[in-house]
């Protein structure tokens, strides 16, 4: 009796290892994210989904700075800009998603940092927006700049790098403040509002864009003082380059159309252009969409559908807009910017 | 094994095997599960790049957190941050706990008076409080109740007390020089008096003389007192009175905004549910003890507190101590208005390090610690009460 119970235990024990073998070894052929995006023909983003002029909600549908550049994506690699899924995220879900495979691409205002970039497995996709960490307080108050705030309380959300900023910045200027962290930024503009926080922090666009939605946004200042350098990019999973490298490029094609002058409207007039750098990025000539493993008008797509760069940002954040952001940093080199995108060859 | 009994019974209908193989069959199945998904979680791991370990936790945390009770600068490790997030969800549980069942005890007797109206708001509190989502709750306390305070510079000053929207602070003991004596005095006296006390009712008991058991164990205990104070020669402590200093409070001791939205809602919700348990207990006792002890003349407090609450308490510990647990776990949802406990200290040195797996399992080890311990502390009370019953 005792002996057939043994040979059932370790047939059971033999077969429980099996199975294990074979799930492990099934995980080392799953297929790039690249391809399931083609397979799925619908591109996974996660946005902010709350932070006007970067991506909110407008009629039902997410519209914004870096809507647009998912979009963009979408349309190189699907040729269609609408087949995007968008998920919002908080400041705390958005790198589990990523890790997780929840999403494909991460476009919501994401500071890129060494630690996130290696430790976290992450792959930035270059810089969307040149940003830097503002400060607001209210207008009454005497605060001028970030030396006067000495013994008040100061909210700022919680995993962001805004977070870590305010605290090497006080301890740099020898200020004694008291920090209060809130997981959503309504709960934060709330204790502002009711006085019971003296400041709120995070990247001054991000303060343009929340004062904009204010009720008495009059009473509220922007201190001149930028905390930080906080570029902003698109952000992918780290172990595999197919996607990094698109949406690198994806990026590069943008800002690359607006330094020669290609708009949405009038790209189709480039296509029979004879300078082979045109000819090269639109795809009429080279095969650039080939090694990129997409189609080879990837970038025509994407300024076809959504424009250039200075197109998205003009429709979102610039001088038609509640926002009027100046192009500052966020411009082409040739204008005194940072843009600059390496050559499509 | 015998060969006449070989050909009885197939070992697949023995009762004494089937036990066996079921309990066998189980664990496999649970290593299978378990294995496949650990080694799923590996694997993805391992696409990422990342390395499994608990070595983040020395390095730099490199934020601030608001409010702590230990000592913590932004140049500490994350473990130090994980304590401090550990101290707080500590102190936010104890005082809830304390205060929940103070109010809950009453709400819950309140349930049971002879007074209409007392009974009446004590069943609407019980409804509206236990009827509703725990969240929602906390941010009614910290938008609607907390925050509207007057600001910090129109403050409400109630003697030592301010109160504002920036947090409500109080006086604080300050230790002097004969703090510890007078704390080493005042438990042995504490003890004494105690002991005193159970001899002379005993004496009482045995001779039926009255020894005013009562009278002699206060004056043992201010009798050692009065000793503490002939030694140390100064007071056990001295109150440290807050002020306000330009837009913060200074000195004493201050309640934040986010601890006492925290702290309300966690009272007023577990209360109700106390409360009902308490209201149970008490139905519990059979209604023959109660005619007795008026049979005997007892008066309705005297009824209630020697009488129908010390059989109703063994009733009521067991359930007490799931909720004592369910407000140490609601405490997590503390995030929400900004008060820095344990989860919300993961939460952000998750973002930094990336380390789910590792984050989610410390939080899950430190609540089931404190589970664990409140579990034992209830059950040490549990025991003792159950020993009353014959």
């Amino acid at each position: 009796m005792k002996k057939s119970i043994l040979v059932l235990l370790s047939v059971f024990l033999l077969a429980s290892i099996a199975l294990v073998g074979c799930s492990s070894s099934e995980e080392s052929t799953e297929s790039s994210v690249l391809d399931q995006i083609k397979d799925r023909g619908v591109l996974n983003a996660g946005i902010n989904g709350e932070l006007p002029g970067f991506s909110y909600l407008d009629d039902g549908d997410y519209v914004g700075f870096d809507v647009d550049f998912a979009k963009a994506v979408a349309a190189a690699i699907l040729g269609d800009a609408n087949a995007v899924e968008y998920s919002p995220l908080t400041a705390s879900e958005r790198f589990t998603a990523l890790q997780t495979g929840a999403i494909d691409l991460l476009s919501r205002n994401t500071t890129w940092t060494t630690s996130r970039d290696v430790d976290l497995g992450l792959n930035f996709g270059g810089v969307t927006f040149y940003d830097g960490q503002g400060m607001m307080v209210r207008a009454d108050s005497d605060v001028n700049t970030l030396t006067d705030m000495n013994g008040m309380i100061i909210a700022v959300e919680t995993g962001t790098t805004t977070e870590l900023n305010l605290a090497d910045q006080m301890a740099k200027l020898g200020v004694s403040y008291q920090p209060q962290t809130f997981d959503n930024q309504e709960a934060a503009i709330a204790a502002l509002e009711a006085g019971s926080v003296d400041a709120f922090t995070t990247d001054k666009s991000g303060l343009v864009s929340r004062l904009s939605t204010m009720a008495d946004s009059d009473q509220y200042k922007i201190l001149d003082d930028t905390m930080s350098k906080e570029p902003l990019g698109p952000v992918v999973a780290g172990g595999d380059d197919k996607m990094a490298d698109l949406t690198r490029w994806v990026l590069n094609a943008l800002i690359q159309a607006e330094e020669l002058g290609i708009t949405s409207e009038n790209v189709d007039s480039f296509l029979s252009s004879d300078d082979p750098v045109i000819q090269r990025l639109l795809g009429t000539d080279g095969n650039l969409g080939e090694q990129l493993e997409v189609s080879s008008d990837f970038a025509y797509q994407a300024i076809k559908q959504v424009g250039n760069y200075g197109e998205i940002f003009e429709r979102h954040l610039g001088e038609g807009t509640v926002f009027n952001l100046d192009r500052g940093l966020n411009d082409l080199y040739t204008n005194g910017g940072l843009l600059y995108s390496p050559p499509f060859r | 094994m015998k060969n006449e009994k070989s050909t009885a019974t197939p070992f697949w209908r023995d009762t004494r095997v089937i036990p066996i193989l079921l309990q066998i069959l189980f664990v496999v199945i649970v290593v299978i599960v378990g294995t496949f998904l650990f080694t799923n979680a590996m694997t993805g791991l391992d696409r990422l790049g990342i390395k499994f370990g608990f070595d983040f936790l020395s390095n730099t945390a490199f934020f601030d957190i608001g409010e702590k009770e230990i000592e913590y600068t932004p140049k500490d490790s994350y473990f130090r941050a994980y304590l401090v997030g550990i101290v707080n969800t500590i102190k936010v549980g104890i005082a809830g706990i304390i205060l929940a069942s103070i109010v809950g005890v009453l709400v819950g007797i309140s349930r049971l008076s002879n007074n209409w109206l007392v009974r009446k708001v004590s069943t609407i509190y019980v409804e509206i409080f236990r009827n509703t989502p725990l969240l929602v709750q906390i941010f009614i306390w910290y938008l609607a109740v907390i925050l509207q305070f007057p600001k910090i510079e129109e403050e409400m000053n109630l003697g030592p007390f301010f109160i504002s929207n920036r947090g409500t602070a109080l006086p604080w003991f300050d230790a002097t020089s004969g703090s510890l004596l007078w704390i080493i005095f005042s438990i042995v006296g504490l003890i004494a008096a105690v002991v005193i006390r159970s001899r002379l009712i005993n004496k009482q008991i045995e001779t039926g003389k009255i020894t005013h058991p009562g009278l002699w164990s206060i004056a043992v205990f201010i009798g050692t007192l009065l000793l503490a104070l002939l030694i140390t020669r100064s007071a056990p402590f001295t109150l440290d009175y807050p002020s306000i200093n330009g837009r913060l409070y200074e000195g004493g001791y201050t309640l934040t905004t986010g601890f006492q939205a925290m702290l309300l809602a966690l009272v007023v919700y577990t209360s109700t549910y106390i409360a009902e348990i308490v209201r149970g207990g008490i139905q519990a006792v059979s209604k023959g003890q109660v005619e007795a002890s008026k049979a005997l003349g007892l008066k309705n407090s005297t009824t209630m507190s020697k009488v129908i609450f010390p059989q109703a308490i063994r009733i009521i510990i067991p359930p007490v101590t799931s909720q004592y647990l369910n407000l140490i776990k609601n405490s997590s949802l503390a995030m929400a208005v900004g008060f820095p406990e344990l989860v919300y200290v993961s939460q952000t040195v998750l973002n930094q390090t990336g380390r789910a797996i590792e984050n989610i399992t410390l939080v899950i080890l430190v609540y089931l610690t404190l589970s664990v311990i409140t579990s034992i502390i209830m059950n040490i009370f549990n025991k003792k009460f159950q020993l009353v019953e014959r």
